[in-house]
């Protein structure tokens, strides 16, 4: 089978939600690989979306986070103000995983105003939604976006969401609970942590991508591992579970 | 106690210009069909309210209505942008759009807040984030027993909230069920509250996690079926996810969306 660079991306966020017992769903790419893990890697993933559902089980991948179909399936539905309050912030939920315009090299997320340059108004985003306290309060996080330069800066524009501030130690001193993004997966591989310095270094490449290009694609002269490894291709039962989602 | 009113007749009397007005729905029950009723009787100058702007105020930011938007999350779900929200933010098209900008968690608090007739809320939220260097209803507070220091947001009390109900009964108590969102306190936190429904029933069979306003707590209630269309009422109606797919090419320019408004909106009575 072939597969496009996309399919490389969510099928490899699918993966890294192998052990998590229960996720907090981004809309979009995060929630194709959570649902795409359900039928995969992990079916017991009990998937929670900001609309209130714990424990949706969709049969297509839907396309906002307030489908009917994401309460019908749930196994509670709860109002807003609740699963922000007693489920997200009192430290419930194993996982949050989040989409992103900008991402910097300590992994903080920007989805709020783009700098277009001196007398340019600034660029709109959708703003913060539910990723500030997500981040926060996960037990940990992971990122998915498309490696581009444009996407992996050097500087955030504006810092939505903390993810590990301006480096080691950032999240306890803000008293920020969980540990924070632990992957940022892109179509050309996956970005973790430095265990020491918390900058983001490219553990992984996709089949067929050279680490070269995903440090062309990166905004930041961006370290590479010295045990680079290269993610395993998707698989028939992948590929297909996740075009029957789509 | 509510009163079961015409749309028109309810919208004429509860929502005015200048005022800060709700329009709750995480999704699910947007009021679409009163947001239209507002944009035909030429209210203006309002402060609108939501969590999620999503179509309902991309078409009142684009037609004119809004001077201020607090919100926390301003895309059209699954699809993309807001482009009539982005205009007015970044070309002040039609008019300038001042903005009051937080979290999901912020706003739902503030709500919470708002309801409680408390000044604010206290949250674990915004640390490290720009958000609050642009706010001025983010704040701190210590805690007096622990010393913990925690986010403050400011209770939102609209002059007006609007919601979307599947049905009511002759009393006017209205029933919601499914994603009930924070449609509960944006209307226990407003000074009036207007109620659409999609139908009045003689008996409110009770359905499960359903929310309740005893009528007591509305001020009006107006049957308009499928209101909520693009959006969807559970048991009702489904999502129009075509619209939301098909909104993005007719907001993205100014002549098509004033058209489209003209021709959907304001033709229709």
């Amino acid at each position: 089978m072939t597969w496009t660079p996309d399919e490389l991306m969510t099928v490899n966020a699918a993966r890294a939600l192998a052990g998590a017992r229960t996720c907090f769903v981004g809309i979009g790419l995060p929630s194709a690989a959570a649902n795409l893990a359900r039928r995969t890697i992990e079916p017991g993933l009990v998937l929670i979306y900001e609309s209130g559902t714990l424990g949706s089980k969709p049969s297509r991948l839907p396309l906002s986070i307030g489908d009917g179909e994401l309460a019908d399936t749930a196994d509670a539905v709860v109002s807003v103000p609740e699963i922000f309050n007693y489920w997200l912030q009192a430290g419930r939920i194993d996982v949050g995983f989040l989409g992103a315009a900008q991402v910097d090299r300590y992994a903080n997320v920007n989805t709020t105003v783009i700098d277009r340059g001196p007398g340019r108004p600034e660029g709109r985003l959708p703003g913060a939604g539910g990723a500030p306290e997500i981040a926060a309060s996960c037990g940990k996080v992971f990122l998915v976006l498309r490696h581009s330069t444009r996407n992996l800066v050097g500087t955030l524009d504006f810092v939505t969401t903390v993810g590990h501030g301006d480096g080691p130690g950032s999240r306890e001193r803000l008293g920020l609970p969980g540990a924070g993004p632990v992957a940022v997966i892109t179509d050309l591989g996956i970005m973790r942590p430095d265990p020491v310095t918390a900058e983001l270094t490219l553990t992984d490449v996709h089949p067929g991508v050279s680490p070269e290009q995903a440090v062309a694609a990166t905004g930041w002269p961006l370290a590479v591992a010295a045990d680079l490894r290269v993610t395993d291709q998707p698989t028939e039962a992948e590929l297909t579970a996740l075009r029957r989602l789509t | 106690m509510a009163e079961i009113r015409s749309l028109r007749d309810a919208v004429a009397e509860l929502v005015h210009s200048g005022d800060t007005v709700a329009m709750e729905g995480f999704t699910h029950l947007i009021p679409f069909a009163a947001a239209h009723e507002v944009i035909r009787q030429g209210v203006t100058d309002l402060t609108l309210v939501r969590m999620t702007p999503d179509v309902i105020y991309d078409q009142l930011i684009g037609m004119g209505a809004a001077r201020k938007l607090v919100f926390s999350w301003g895309g059209n779900p699954g699809v993309g942008s807001l482009h009539r929200f982005r205009d007015a933010v970044e070309n002040g098209w039609p008019r300038p759009l001042e903005l009051d900008e937080h979290s999901h968690a912020g706003m739902a608090n503030r709500y919470v807040a708002g309801a409680s007739r408390l000044p604010f809320a206290v949250l674990r939220g915004y640390r490290g984030s720009d958000l609050p260097s642009r706010s001025e209803t983010i704040s701190t507070v210590v805690c007096p027993f622990t010393g913990e220091e925690l986010a403050a947001v400011a209770a939102i009390n609209p002059d007006v909230t609007v919601i979307h109900a599947q049905r009511a009964d002759r009393e006017g108590n209205v029933q919601l069920w499914g994603l009930v969102g924070v449609q509960k306190e944006a209307a226990l936190a407003a000074s009036r509250v207007l109620v659409t429904v999609e139908e009045i029933v003689d008996d409110l069979t009770p359905a499960p996690g359903a929310v309740v306003l005893p009528s007591w707590a509305v001020d009006a209630v107006a049957v308009a079926p499928n209101g909520a269309h693009p959006s969807y009422a559970a048991g009702y109606t489904v999502r129009d996810n075509d619209f939301y797919q098909a909104w993005d090419a007719i907001s993205r320019d100014r002549d098509t969306f004033l058209g489209w408004m003209r021709e959907t909106v304001l033709a229709a009575s």
